[in-house]
């Protein structure tokens, strides 16, 4: 199924092309994480559609996956 | 010894006293208490009564690592209420070199008197006429302040805005390279300085490190304090490494990056106004990634970004800044944002409120929607004091939106709101609200919990939790500011159990009383003390701490809303 992921910062090079994915029904964010070669502890945050979440949330058609690493300004 | 000198702008008379009623006391602690103490809360803001206070931080001048920011305070023209401004630039070290916690300018020169440039050295002050200086930019009034006292001077003015009382106008102080891009933007101090007939203050001896009490405990402190802001991942990588602006991106995926004036919290040319592009085109260009902006900052947020040709630009080029001449107003163009970034620099105005003013100006239709362009053209006539459309633009967000007939005014107590949609980081929202500032994000930064991970999490669209968070943020930054430390210290801070006792340590080992991290936190709210019940005594109430009305409307993506009463949000004020 079909998703839009885009990694940031320093995580940007880990960015699908074009941010266009297709992965299996049912993974979660931690395995999309491993799928895109990221060690898990370089996300420091991660959104599914605009919302935080953790590494086992299950990924659904046409999620908006946002991740990055630890980040701060103001 | 530590002093404080006062000076009579309409005698053109100073003296230095000892600290009296304010020993101790340093950053937002003096001039807010200074403030609450001297200035008569129904004041005209621009009259002989009130007083524009420029004090050091606690700290400030010894070796502690990101520590020289300096604290401006006055009753704010654009608000009515108390206001303390920090910034950073050399100023507030130099302040220190000298065993100065702090300047106040006092009184007010007659009507048609030339304005000041004043000169303050070991223990004398100069009054120079700046006649020529008067409607000239601040890098150029830097210049040759600096051609005419020698490359050491340090410096902070006031630009065309400044000169002319306009209520955003900004003080702009130097930073190493003598560029006047680090601004004491928010609630007008610039117009309170202008008020009082002074162009400039320019400190040209370089003094001595001011007394440190216990110098092996102060040296063991500073030492814990560089692993602690060397040792976590956003003040030792993130800030150094892409600015502030890196929040672009983050803002927009949670759904809280105000775009065509607070209208949606997405902006579909996001990533053409990130912190990584910004980044990219300063490495592309030769300019500066890293760039502290006072000697001795051991992050480094800052940098220089240069313009096409290669040609230095401007500095301090900050998140709030690219989002409010960026998304706020739908432009996407990177440079012209930069150029409104200089301007803003230049005349001495605040990015925040003149980016929200120029939104007004675009809800008028003086202006389409992301022409940037004509958003330079527009704000390039605040340099001519004779144009009216200048002084309605310098006079801030509101002034615009009455001018106009707007009703649609992102302000809180008359001040415009930063970068974070408070409906989806609605912990941010509280401070707005809460604040004695007016709207203001440094005043109790939510988002770092609410979307950044640090310190914890909190929900940013759900109410639980917020009210606390923003309290117990306003009370910690509060002492932070007193103290001379840049705000951004926090993130590290937060995170880490040692932290705040590590900071109370430096003060104690450089004042050599006891100074423990619940002194730390009680600071904190004796400050807020001093500033809400000025803010009472000036006539503000409950019903001022509200964000405006248009924030009931939903706000996409997560399609909500501002949902807290006044009521539910007074707690905060309770310290
Ligand atoms: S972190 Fe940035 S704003 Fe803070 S003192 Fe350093 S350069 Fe200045």
């Amino acid at each position: 199924m079909p998703i839009t992921v885009n990694c940031f910062a320093t995580l940007a090079q880990y960015s699908p092309p074009g941010g266009q994915m297709d992965i299996a029904p049912g993974m979660t964010t931690g395995k999309l994480v491993d799928l895109l070669g990221i060690p898990r502890d370089g996300v420091k945050i991660l959104f599914v559609n605009g919302l935080r979440v953790d590494l086992d949330a299950p990924l659904k058609d046409g999620d908006r996956v946002g991740m990055f690493p630890a980040v701060a300004g103001g | 010894m530590s002093r404080l000198l006062r000076i009579d702008t309409s005698k053109q008379t100073y003296s230095f006293d000892p600290m009296g009623a304010y020993e101790g006391l340093g950053g937002r602690a003096l001039s807010s208490r200074l403030v609450s103490r001297e200035v008569p809360p129904t004041c005209h803001p621009l009259g002989a009564k009130n007083k524009l206070v420029l004090a050091t931080g606690m700290v400030t001048g010894r070796p502690a690592g990101s520590s020289g920011r300096l604290s401006v305070g006055a009753k704010s023209p654009l608000t009515g209420g108390i206001k303390e401004s920090n910034v950073g630039g050399s100023f507030a070290q130099r302040l220190a070199r000298l065993d100065l916690m702090g300047v106040v300018l006092e009184g007010k020169p007659e009507a048609g008197s030339a304005p000041v440039t004043i000169i303050i050295g070991k223990n004398d002050v100069t009054f120079e006429d700046a006649s020529d200086l008067r409607y000239l930019g601040t890098y150029e009034t830097v210049k040759r302040l600096m051609a005419k006292h020698g490359e050491k001077a340090s410096v902070l003015c006031v630009g065309p805005a400044g000169d002319t009382c306009r209520q955003n106008a900004s003080i702009q102080v130097a930073d190493p390279n003598g560029r006047p891009a680090r601004a004491a933007g928010r609630g007008g101090m610039g117009a309170v300085m202008g008020s009082k007939g002074v162009k400039a203050v320019v400190i040209v001896e370089s003094g001595s490190s001011p007394a440190i009490a216990d110098k092996d405990a102060f040296k063991a402190a500073a030492k814990r304090w560089v692993e602690i802001i060397k040792g976590h991942p956003v003040t030792a990588e993130a800030l150094p490494n892409l600015g502030t602006a890196v929040l672009v991106n983050i803002l927009n995926e949670a759904g809280g990056l105000p775009t065509k004036n607070f209208r949606s919290g997405r902006f579909d040319n996001a990533g053409d106004i990130s912190g990584e592009k910004i980044a990219e085109l300063i490495k592309a260009r030769g300019g500066e990634v890293k760039e502290g902006c006072h000697a001795g900052c051991i992050i480094q947020c800052s940098q220089a970004f240069h313009d096409k040709e290669g040609k230095y630009l401007t500095s301090g080029f900050e998140y709030e800044t690219v989002w409010g001449f960026g998304s706020n107003i739908l432009v996407k163009d990177i440079d012209d944002i930069a150029m409104l970034d200089r301007l803003c620099d230049d005349l001495g105005l605040d990015t925040i409120e003149t980016a929200n003013a120029m939104a007004m100006a675009m809800e008028a239709g003086l202006v389409a929607w992301g022409d940037g362009k004509g958003a330079i053209e527009l704000l390039k006539s605040v340099y001519d004091p004779k144009s009216p459309m200048g002084r309605i633009i310098g006079g801030g967000t509101n002034y615009v939106a009455q001018a106009y007939g707007i009703d649609r005014v992102p302000v809180v107590k008359n001040q415009a709101m930063p970068a974070y949609d408070p409906r989806a980081v609605k912990g941010v929202g509280i401070t707005y609200a809460t604040t004695p500032m007016g709207a203001d994000h440094t005043a109790g930064y939510s988002v770092a919990q609410n979307i950044l991970g640090v310190g914890g999490n909190v929900n940013p669209l759900t109410k639980d939790g917020q009210v606390e968070l923003s309290k117990a943020l306003q009370i910690a930054t509060a002492a932070i500011d007193a103290s001379g430390f840049c705000l951004f210290v926090a993130f590290a801070v937060l995170d880490t159990p040692d932290g705040v006792e590590c900071m109370s340590n430096m003060i104690q080992a450089a004042y050599g009383k006891p100074f423990t991290a619940d002194d730390f936190i009680n600071l904190g709210k004796s400050i807020l003390k001093d500033e809400f019940a000025f803010n009472a005594a000036a006539g503000f109430t409950a019903a001022h701490d509200q964000l405006p009305e248009f924030m009931s409307e939903t706000l996409p993506p997560h399609n909500v809303t501002w949902d807290f009463t006044t009521e539910e949000m007074q707690a905060v004020k309770a310290v």
